[in-house]
């Protein structure tokens, strides 16, 4: 590789002195390992610049001017290679793999050669995402891009899944990146009804991406500019390739579990410390005979029997809450084309059931990518997507519904209820009616089997374009397209849920949203060399965006029997509402290039918007950025060097903004409010039409090496982003009569590094092993929020990192008497802070208990071929993030807040005089030390091996005798392992109910992630 | 040819684009602009419904307030097992200076009180005929809030000096805009907000029809009056505006229907009903809008958070038909319908008010005070008295009204602890934890705001 490199750059340094003159070049490029030719390989000159594609059988013919003396071969999925030309033939062989620097990757409105790159841009290519066994792509670059955190908030299907690429850049708009697929900024609402945020992106078929490109400082999504704060993902789809059509069929089954369970307590243990707990309440108020109470209470939960005297039933709630998930996907592709009409189609299946109990998702998509050469200077394409997910829901983390809520109820309630034969809580014999006060809770177990919830989205993504020549180095390009979504949401619930939905006899919900996203880009690209120093890349445009939601919602009750579940059977229809709301881009770009001597980069770029979101005053905002890289092993001085094979320097600056609040929120307004069956209306928001953009400011200085032969890569970052006039929403005195106001106040900042290391460690013959390793530390500060905190648990405060935990400090139980202490963490008159403990929770101060940002995330991919055998590891981890246990309160309290069954660590309970435990005593009722404070927060840190992937690829030889040219078997496993401190059910979590900008780290039974372990076979013909 | 059809392009673009700067200027579909808001008499008479919607939010009069002051006050008739820590809190007189309830209470009641004050604002569009019904129900609403309000945040007007104790802050304009320091409101101390409630009131009474559908109506405001001059300890105001509400005739008491329940708190399944005959004011509640929060937490049907002792139990005779609205499983019954409308004042309340103050004062101005009593007895099912005491007739009152969001403040005016009729002890009336704290996110927006004592 030394030798190709070194030579290209001769060429370089050759080509500044010739004057050009053309000759003819053929040639043939083959596959390495076959021979056989290659299709639709890129034959480019010196700058990257396209010069013809080979035909289906791998030759080509091109004019070159005379002096030429070398070609560079590009094709997807082998190492670009550079071949001499010899008497005006230049044949070569090009290997499998990717060489990184000869790279092509996406930015916006177009491709550039790594090398070349001056900005921050992680690439995923379709190699790491295919056959990703998880509903949603996103999981697929968890723990692959450096800097770029990816958390799943829990193990529902199709449900949020949280990404903060450098940090959190908002306090109250949004903080998730836009995404862009071929062009067309994808819609990213959360349209869903029950309060648990779907995820929107889960309706893309992760097989059909050919890469995923993280933009990740200002220079790379400036030019998405009012929406580029929080990076910018591009999504890229396979298209066709000229030659030999290809079918590909995908097949993969397998099955979940979750990763983590949590240790409950026994039905006798469960009685013993519910009796003890009852015990020590009377001791402390002889009033009330806690004993008798209790007693009675255990009876009750224990279906009225006696059986809890002798742990006769001892249900264990946690299993009953998770079931078998197997899921399977299916797919098959056609691609191929002529040198004139290309086409890449793909159909998938995936049948996915969830862990938890009632939940599980169907998908069914389809694509068509087509590329047409209209003239030899006009070229057209489609790129049409269409997926139908069908996904059976349950309840958000905080409903009495939701199976995982199931662990609150106690081991001595019988999963059946001996007095009915009917689950537990299904009938009270007495009324006739659902129980009311057996088991503990209402049992989600008759959710389980008397209600549903469906949601199911159509959802068609596509655009057009069109591509001219115009002369030479000047392409027009105009883009029209539409990411259109339509769900409905159908619910009913039974006769028996009335506990949880306090109606009798059925209640049903329907709703229908429909969203049109539509886009149009049109920009001219200008590509041209002005002598042999100057290389200029110039893009101009200008992108206009419309998004409109309409909705309807209706809602009835009272329905003849539970075998009707359609609206139209309920006598009484209590809701009914419609609503829409929309908000507009338009938006000038341009950006510049410009390269001197192949080693010297300059960028520019800029973004002109204007949003309907912001005040009549402030509509429009620019967003510019600078970048440099200058590639250092290019000098002279370097170029000897006996080991370092690439340097680039590179350092940029730009400006981008954040407008991810809701529409209209400049206006004063009114809204409804109905009373007794009256219109009514009152004020529901201020105005400002001050409002604007929230922006940040980025810095970003970086190097990428090769070196010891390109053996190693590496690649360092060190950023810093400042963000400005955040999009808050202060509090203000409620005596105004509002809560808050949309106001641009205040700042915060990001400040970090990333590197990305990967390493050749053994290449020979049959062996090969590769490692990758991408370490990215952030630190997120608050610098400035106008004097106000916002939140009271998880909080945004100046001077701290957003979403920190803030809570009274405890101190475990007082030796004496087995009280709840909290450290009072009161200031003293000399400054410092009381460390002595009390009892009386509001004598203790708040401070801060935890981040949930974690220091560090990071992750390690090792892939190992041998012969036909691959074996692809990739671990993935973050460290120093805590998490809050929200259910601790209940689940964790010392059997002091009621009757949930307690996890097994409350055992260590006070018990007498001189016991030393973090677990406060015992007492029915007394909320002993269940405040929120530090008892329920852990570290969150964990390595995960995240993906395994074990495959075999038959030999060619055989195959061809069967009339296949690929076939692979591979098992693959997804969140195998993970090691971690945290005792609930999994450290990537973040309660659905609860999760938003500032709530981070909060689990509530929240369900865990997936273990999947798939068997999978790919077959090429 | 290329260069024409990219002149063509370009220019359909640029036309394009011209038209797109328009599509900009958005518009809201869901809500409207404020401009447009208020523009005629309907307008504001629909503010005014909104207002009232706001009124019956969930921590203020659509149960709240009265669920978290009846637990604060209880000293050993009910048994908490709810899982709100913010309730917890109020049950065990502990309250954090952010429970969600009592901050519930105040930013509630604050909305309202600009909802009405943007009414009275916009009087001047209000059709004349109308204007007067309109004013007075904004002034209804003020008052009751302000009353309610300083009832829960500052001292009792019988603890100590009610002109030297913080109240509340006042305000009585409409909130258009921000106004910076000027939107930072000192309190107003109690008896200057007392003050103006009696105002409101009295201005309401005057001004509002003695028929007015479910809305506030001059008995309503007279009811209202009752209920402050009461705490207050003005027993002849109280048994004046109570002597008028009954005297009107206007309302009635329903009785126990064939199986011993009384059907003000007859339960007729989830079904949104009509105020009864006994109802001077109550918050609608329909299948669409309004809360009873009362259900909520009481009912068994709800959340089922409050048990009933024996200690309550122990408060009635043995054929109380009053017995029969507490379920075998010991929850109270009055609110089993979670579309019931939230009772808010009825006319027992009224005989209670005028007893009470009769026999403080030794009149009987409307009835002896025997007789409001027996009324609500032989309703009951018990049988009359032939004179009662004080002290009979505060018994009553507790029987009666229970659950109905009375003890703490019967406590504060009485001047007792918290366990006065079921054994006595607990804390004392004036005691700070008898108060709710003064929300936290106010006071760190507002410096000028003082916390109670003890927070």
């Amino acid at each position: 590789m030394r030798k190709i490199a070194c030579s290209l750059l001769l060429t370089l340094l050759y080509f500044n002195t010739v004057i050009a003159q053309t000759i003819e070049v053929t040639g043939k490029v083959t596959d390495a390992k076959d021979g056989s030719g290659l299709s639709g390989v890129s034959v480019v000159d010196k700058n990257g610049k396209a010069l013809t594609t080979t035909l289906p059988d791998g030759s080509f013919t091109l004019k070159v001017p005379e002096k030429t003396s070398t070609l560079v071969f590009s094709y997807v999925g082998y190492k670009t290679a550079a071949a001499t030309i010899i008497n005006g033939v230049a044949n070569i062989g090009l290997n499998t793999g990717e060489n990184q620097l000869a790279e092509v990757v996406v930015v916006g409105f177009g491709t550039k050669i790594k090398r070349d790159l001056t900005g921050s841009i992680a690439k995923v290519g379709a190699k790491e995402l295919n056959n990703t066994p998880a509903t949603s792509f996103e999981s697929a670059i968890q723990g692959r891009a450096a800097g770029v955190l990816v958390s799943q908030q829990n193990g529902k299907l199709g449900q949020g899944i949280n990404i903060r690429i450098r940090g959190s850049a908002s306090v109250t708009a949004g903080n998730e990146p836009l995404y862009v697929i071929d062009g067309i900024p994808l819609q990213n609402s959360n349209l869903s009804s029950n309060g648990a945020a779907t995820n929107s992106l889960a309706d893309i078929n992760t097989n059909d991406i050919e890469s995923i490109e993280i933009l990740k400082d200002a220079s790379a999504a400036a030019i998405y500019g009012s929406r580029a704060s929080n990076g910018v993902i591009l999504i890229t789809t396979k298209r066709g390739k000229a030659g030999k059509s290809k079918i590909e069929f995908g097949y993969f089954t397998g099955t979940q579990k979750p990763t983590g369970k949590v240790d409950f307590m026994n039905a006798q243990e469960y009685v013993e410390y519910e009796r003890m707990a009852a015990a020590n309440a009377y001791r402390l108020d002889p009033s009330f005979d806690y004993v008798t109470f209790n007693e009675n209470r255990l009876r009750r939960y224990s279906a009225g029997n006696d059986d809890f005297e002798t742990a006769k039933v001892n249900t264990d709630w946690q299993e009953q809450s998770f079931q078998k998930a197997p899921l399977s996907q299916y797919d098959l592709n056609f691609s191929g084309g002529s040198d004139k009409t290309t086409f890449y189609m793909g159909g998938q299946y995936l049948d996915q059931t969830g862990i938890v109990i009632a939940n599980s998702l169907k998908r069914y998509s389809a694509r068509l990518n087509l590329d047409h050469k209209v003239r030899d200077w006009l070229s057209m394409g489609i790129n049409m997507s269409f997926a139908r997910t069908l996904n059976k829901r349950i309840s958000n983390d905080n409903d009495f519904s939701t199976p995982l809520q199931m662990v609150a109820l106690s081991p001595i309630t019988p999963l059946i209820d001996p007095r009915t034969g009917l689950t537990s809580g299904a009938l009270d014999l007495n009324t006739g009616n659902p129980n009311t006060n057996y088991p503990v809770y209402y049992n989600p177990m008759l959710s389980v089997e008397n209600a549903s919830y469906t949601t199911t989205v159509n959802r068609t993504i596509g655009n057009i374009y069109a591509s001219a020549n115009i002369t030479k180095g000047l392409t027009f390009r105009s883009e029209f397209g539409m990411d259109q979504l339509n769900q409905n949401e159908d619910r009913y619930s039974g006769r028996l849920t009335v506990r949880d939905e306090e109606v009798a006899n059925g209640s049903g919900f329907n709703s229908t949203d429909q969203i049109l996203n539509i886009n149009t880009n049109n920009f001219l690209r200008y590509v041209t060399s002005l002598g042999d120093d100057h290389d200029v890349d110039v893009v101009a445009g200008t992108s206009f965006q419309k998004w409109k939601i309409l909705s309807n919602s209706a809602s009835a009750e009272e329905f003849p029997s539970d075998a009707y579940k359609k609206l139209g059977a309920g006598a009484s229809k209590t809701d009914a509402s419609s609503s829409a709301s929309d908000w507009a881009l338009l938006s000038y770009f341009a950006r510049a290039n410009y390269k001197y001597k192949n080693k010297y980069l300059l960028s520019l770029s800029g973004r002109y918007d204007g949003s309907s979101r912001f005040g009549a005053n402030n509509r429009y905002g620019f967003f510019p950025a600078v970048s440099a890289g200058w590639i250092i092993s290019d000098e002279s001085f370097l170029q000897d060097s006996k080991w370092i094979d690439f340097l680039k320097l590179k350092a940029s600056y730009g400006l981008t903004g954040n407008s991810e609040i809701g529409n209209y929120a400049s206006i004063g307004l009114y809204g409804p409010n109905a009373y007794g069956g009256l219109g009514g209306q009152t004020p529901v928001q201020l105005p400002n039409p001050d409002l604007k953009w929230e922006s940040t400011s980025s810095f970003d200085v970086g190097v990428e090496a090769s070196i010891f032969s390109k053996r190693v890569t590496i690649e360092v970052d060190y950023y810093q982003r400042q963000t400005k006039d955040l999009l808050l929403s202060v509090n203000i005195p409620s005596t105004t009569g509002f809560l808050s106001k949309l106001q641009n106040i205040g700042k915060l900042e990001n400040k970090g590094i990333e590197f990305t290391i990967s390493t050749e460690n053994i290449i020979s013959r049959d062996f090969r092993w590769s490692t990758s390793i991408n370490f990215a530390a952030n630190k997120n500060k608050i610098t400035d929020l106008g004097g106000q905190q916002i939140g009271t648990l998880n909080r945004a405060q100046e001077g701290e990192a957003l979403g920190v935990f803030y809570a009274k400090e405890f101190a475990g139980a007082d030796p004496e008497n087995g009280d709840a202490l909290f450290v009072k963490n009161t200031l003293k008159s000399d400054g410092t802070k009381d460390r002595s403990t009390t009892n009386d929770v509001n004598e203790a101060e708040d401070v801060r208990i935890g981040n949930p940002n974690p220091d560090f995330i990071y992750g390690m991919r090792n892939t190992f071929t041998y012969k036909g055998i691959d074996l692809d590891v990739l671990l993935q981890g973050v460290y120093g993030n805590d998490i809050f246990n929200g259910a601790g309160q209940f689940m964790s309290a010392s059997g002091s807040n009621g009757y949930d069954n307690q996890t097994r660590d409350q055992l260590a309970a006070w018990k007498n005089p001189g016991d030393i435990t973090m677990v406060p005593e015992a007492r029915l009722f007394f909320a002993n030390g269940t405040d929120n404070s530090s008892r329920y927060i852990s570290g969150g840190s964990y390595l995960r091996v995240k993906a395994v992937t074990l495959g075999y690829n038959l030999s060619p030889k055989i195959l061809s005798r069967v009339g296949m040219d690929r076939a692979r078997i591979y098992v693959r496993a997804q969140n195998l392992f993970t090691i971690t401190k945290y005792k609930g059910w999994d450290p990537e979590v973040n309660s659905d109910a609860y999760a938003d900008n500032l709530t981070q780290g909060f689990d509530f039974y929240a369900a865990p992630q997936l273990k999947t372990i798939v068997f999978g076979i790919n077959i090429g013909l | 040819m290329k260069n024409n059809i990219f002149s063509i392009g370009f220019l359909t673009i640029t036309i394009l684009l011209f038209s797109c700067s328009k599509e900009l200027d958005t518009k809201p579909f869901d809500n409207i602009d404020q401009q447009n808001a208020l523009n005629t008499s309907s307008d504001v008479e629909g503010l005014l419904v909104g207002a009232y919607g706001d009124l019956g939010a969930d921590d203020l009069y659509g149960g709240g307030i009265f669920v978290t002051a009846d637990l604060l006050a209880d000293y050993n008739e009910i048994s908490w097992s709810g899982t709100y820590q913010g309730m917890t809190q109020i049950n065990n007189k502990a309250i954090a200076v952010d429970n969600a309830f009592t901050e519930g209470t105040w930013t509630d009641a604050y909305k309202t009180i600009n909802d009405v004050n943007n009414v009275l604002g916009a009087l001047s569009i209000v059709a004349e005929a109308k204007r007067d019904r309109v004013e007075g129900e904004a002034k209804f609403i003020r008052g009751s809030v302000y009353f309610d309000l300083v009832r829960v945040f500052a001292k009792a007007w019988n603890d100590g000096n009610p002109t030297a104790n913080d109240g509340v802050p006042i305000k009585l304009t409409p909130t258009k805009d921000l106004g910076g320091a000027a939107d930072q409101l000192p309190r107003d101390k109690v008896a200057a907000v007392y003050t103006q409630v009696i105002k409101d009131l009295t201005e309401a009474e005057a001004l509002l029809p003695s028929s007015n559908g479910f809305f506030a109506t001059n008995y309503a405001a007279a009811a209202m009056l009752a209920r402050v001059y009461l705490q207050q300890g003005n027993y002849a105001a109280a048994r004046d505006a109570a002597d008028r509400v009954i005297a009107s005739g206007n309302y009635k008491l329903t009785q126990a229907n064939i199986d011993g329940i009384i059907e003000e708190f007859l339960y007729t399944r989830a079904k949104a009903v009509d105020n009864t005959t006994e109802d001077i004011f109550a918050i609608q509640v329909t299948t669409t809008s309004g809360i009873n929060n009362f259900q909520t937490f009481y009912s068994e049907n709800g959340r089922g958070d409050i048990g009933i002792r024996d200690e309550h139990y122990a408060l009635f005779e043995p054929d109380d038909l009053r017995l029969n609205l507490i379920n075998a499983d010991a929850y109270s019954a009055k609110f089993d319908n979670v579309y019931g409308n939230v009772h808010i004042i009825r006319l027992a309340e009224m005989y209670l008010i005028r007893a009470e103050a009769n026999s403080r004062l030794g009149t009987a101005v409307g009835a002896d005070p025997a007789d409001d009593v027996n009324i609500l007895r032989n309703r009951a099912g018990l049988a009359s008295l032939p004179t009662v005491t004080l002290d009979d007739i505060l018994k009553e009152r507790k029987i009666e009204l229970s659950f109905e969001g009375f003890n703490l403040h019967d406590i504060k005016r009485l001047g007792v602890s918290i366990g006065y009729f079921t054994g006595g002890g607990g804390l004392d009336f004036d005691a700070p934890e008898l108060i709710f704290p003064i929300p936290k996110r106010d006071i760190i927006v507002n410096p000028n705001l003082t916390q109670n004592e003890g927070y």
